[in-house]
């Protein structure tokens, strides 16, 4: 505990939070082209070659836009809550390994931190993920807000439940709650060719793990706290300029943690094919990681650009008919099969 | 520093805990409440983080900043705020306000009047190497099975009694 | 020991405080440089466009309630499972005994929630309407439902 510690580890999160927002602007960028292509469209190209500056111009023109309080609102929940969005929706990002134990001058630079209780801290941050929701619906004093906040929490608290299910099959495996460890769980592979991702033994927990996150970020085919065609905008109706793009920001950022979360959890992490000389393997456990994390946010617009939204009580029937009991019984299943394979 | 860190983490998180309850149960808006009593537990969870508990900080915040309060958070958002504003605040029931703070103060006030013989020094848990986690499941799964087992049973009249009181008309 | 120990949690201290700035520094930045010019209409609350009627504030379904108070309830079981989850290789057959025997004590809880309708949205029972026509494109299906013809609401009383 010295100065040093600190300020590299000061230097460590302003880079990851850095890189992380750049991503989340980028991930805009991607899911409108790639939508765009999926419906016969070309998406932004006019703000710089293919349009990739179009999120740099997108930031300017919402920071220098009004931002309009509504008279009725709540004024401290009212500015709160976007910020509790962002800043739950970021945290999460303090326990994920970006690649392999690398140290730098004492500390570890892939990783902000490694707690022994990563995928509880990952549980509980985005447990509080409700609040900027359900405040930002309440403090709007708009019915559409308070319907939209409302809906969007009894929805998020739901697959909650789904989730943390589906995750106890992978801590079944590994035996730890590190991330980390999670992912140095899944070195090495079956014959030499099929990795030894966690995928593999739990892809029903897996498909669980994804679809209730799809649901717990609000994104289409959930995204019934905005479903747009009932509730105009949901919970942030009220909300215009920066405080508006801060919610998007908590959504955007919400999947891209949802992606590296489904990385580490279930596709090895960072691992991946290393070779070359020994700069290049510093790399290139971070470009796997990069690519799955890609692949993830494809899957995601891929979603979205192919269903339609469900309704409410459907989407209610999903989580707590079938949704949850499938993650209970996998896990009930996988902790049968370790017990067989640890033998008595 | 290293020595002083941890009490100034204690005393930090203990001024937070004090001061968002007082203010927990002094606005009138009762959403204000609500988010400084999510303050307040969020303190006590970092309390539990400064004894090394990090499996209960975690549970603090999953079960009652995730879970608890934000049923307390349903039922007063749809609270009529103009209306609960014109209620009496205070039940006015000082009187047993007023025997039972004496009575943790007179107890208190004998703890601190005895000294350091009066208090039994906890070793933060996970003293050992292993991680917390795992000392509470080795508790619970080996130690305390039975009261374990019981908790479910606790779950189960916990739900029953919650669709007995909401639900009108029962199947 | 401890040193280790809290080493672990001041990253993440920085980090709230990081993004805590951020998200300050966002909300000042554009109250800066936006531009301000209110207006009665542009301030009230959006209702499509017409007046806004009544406060926001009305009561709602109970089932809101329901579902977070057994959210809860599901949650602390879940919890549970998380410290068995990770010491589970030493209690093998045992544990996975132990676990079924809990779930097993919740789940006619489930069961009755579940007969109670508490995860069913709707108040109507939808499984009595009739079945809705099938979708016909024009060009692919020669059959034209009936429906089509009633739905219009002016096509008897004008003559």
């Amino acid at each position: 505990m010295d100065l040093p510690f600190l300020l590299y580890t000061l230097l460590k999160i302003v880079v990851v939070v850095f890189a992380l927002l750049t991503a989340v602007a980028y991930t805009v960028w991607f899911e409108r082209k790639v939508v765009a292509h999926m419906q016969s469209r070309w998406g932004p190209t006019r703000v710089g070659p293919y349009g990739l500056l179009q999120p740099l111009a997108d930031v300017i023109k919402l920071i220098t836009k009004e931002d309009i309080t509504p008279s009725g609102v709540f004024r401290l929940v009212y500015l709160a809550a976007p910020c509790l969005a962002v800043i739950t929706a970021l945290l999460v990002f303090a326990v994920i390994p970006f690649g392999p134990r690398t140290e730098m001058g004492g500390i570890d630079i892939f990783q902000i931190t490694d707690l022994d209780i990563g995928l509880l801290f990952i549980l509980s941050v985005s447990s509080m993920g409700v609040y900027g929701i359900a405040l930002a619906g309440w403090s709007s004093n708009s019915k559409y807000s308070l319907l939209g906040g409302l809906r969007s929490s009894a929805q998020m608290i739901s697959y909650e439940l789904a989730m943390g299910l589906s995750i106890v099959g992978v801590v079944l495996l590994t035996g730890s709650l590190s991330l980390r460890q999670v992912v140095d769980n899944q070195s090495g592979s079956w014959w030499g060719i099929i990795p030894h991702w966690n995928v593999i033994p739990q892809f029903i927990g897996f498909f669980c793990y994804f679809v209730s996150a799809i649901a717990e970020t609000n994104r289409l085919p959930f995204d019934l706290p905005e479903a747009e065609t009932e509730l105009v905008a949901g919970y942030h109706t009220e909300y215009s300029s920066m405080r508006f793009a801060m919610f998007f920001l908590a959504e955007y950022t919400n999947m891209t943690a949802v992606s590296c979360v489904a990385t580490v959890l279930y596709f090895g992490g960072w691992s991946g094919p290393v070779f070359g000389p020994e700069a290049l393997q510093t790399v290139l456990p971070l470009l796997w990681f990069f690519l799955k994390v890609l692949a993830f946010l494809f899957v995601y617009v891929w979603i979205r650009g192919t269903l339609p939204r469900f309704r409410y009580d459907q989407l209610m029937a999903f989580g707590w008919k079938f949704l949850l009991p499938l993650a209970l019984a996998n896990m009930v299943l996988t902790s049968f099969v370790q017990a067989v394979r640890y033998g008595g | 520093m290293q020595s002083v860190l941890p009490s100034l983490f204690f005393y930090a998180l203990a001024t937070m805990i004090l001061v968002s309850a007082v203010v927990t149960i002094t606005r009138r808006n009762a959403v204000h409440s609500v988010i400084w009593l999510i303050s307040t537990l969020l303190g006590i969870a970092g309390l539990f983080l400064h004894q090394h508990a990090e499996f209960l900080a975690a549970v603090q915040v999953i079960v009652y900043i995730g879970g608890i309060t934000v049923l307390f958070l349903f039922v007063i958002m749809l609270v009529n705020l103009d209306e609960a504003a014109k209620k009496k605040q205070f039940a006015g029931q000082w009187k047993i306000v007023v025997i039972c703070a004496g009575a943790l103060l007179a107890e208190l006030g004998f703890f601190i009047f005895k000294g350091a013989e009066g208090f039994y020094f906890a070793e933060p848990a996970g003293g050992s190497l292993q991680p917390n986690t795992q000392l509470i499941a080795l508790a619970l799964y080996r130690d305390y099975l039975l009261p374990f087992e019981l908790a479910s049973l606790l779950l189960l009249v916990a739900m029953i009694g919650a669709v007995v009181l909401a639900k009108k008309d029962l199947k | 020991m401890s040193n280790g120990y809290f080493e672990n949690y001041i990253p993440i201290l920085l980090l709230a405080g990081v993004v805590t700035l951020l998200a300050v520094g966002m909300l000042l930045l554009s109250y800066l440089l936006g531009p301000r010019r209110p207006s009665k209409e542009k301030l009230a609350a959006y209702e499509c466009g017409v007046m806004p009627t009544g406060d926001a504030r009305q009561r709602f379904s109970v089932k809101f309630y329901l579902v977070a108070m057994v959210f809860i309830l599901f949650d602390v079981e879940v919890i549970f499972l998380y410290p068995w989850a990770v010491i589970f290789h030493e209690l093998r057959m045992l544990g996975f005994i132990q676990m079924i025997l809990f779930i097993g004590l919740v789940l006619p809880g489930f069961v009755y929630l579940w007969r109670q309708g508490i995860f069913d949205w709707s108040e109507t029972d939808t499984s009595e309407w009739p079945d809705t026509p099938p979708v016909t494109l024009p060009g692919v299906s020669l059959v034209v439902p009936n429906v089509v013809q009633e739905a219009t609401p002016f096509s008897g009383g004008s003559q």
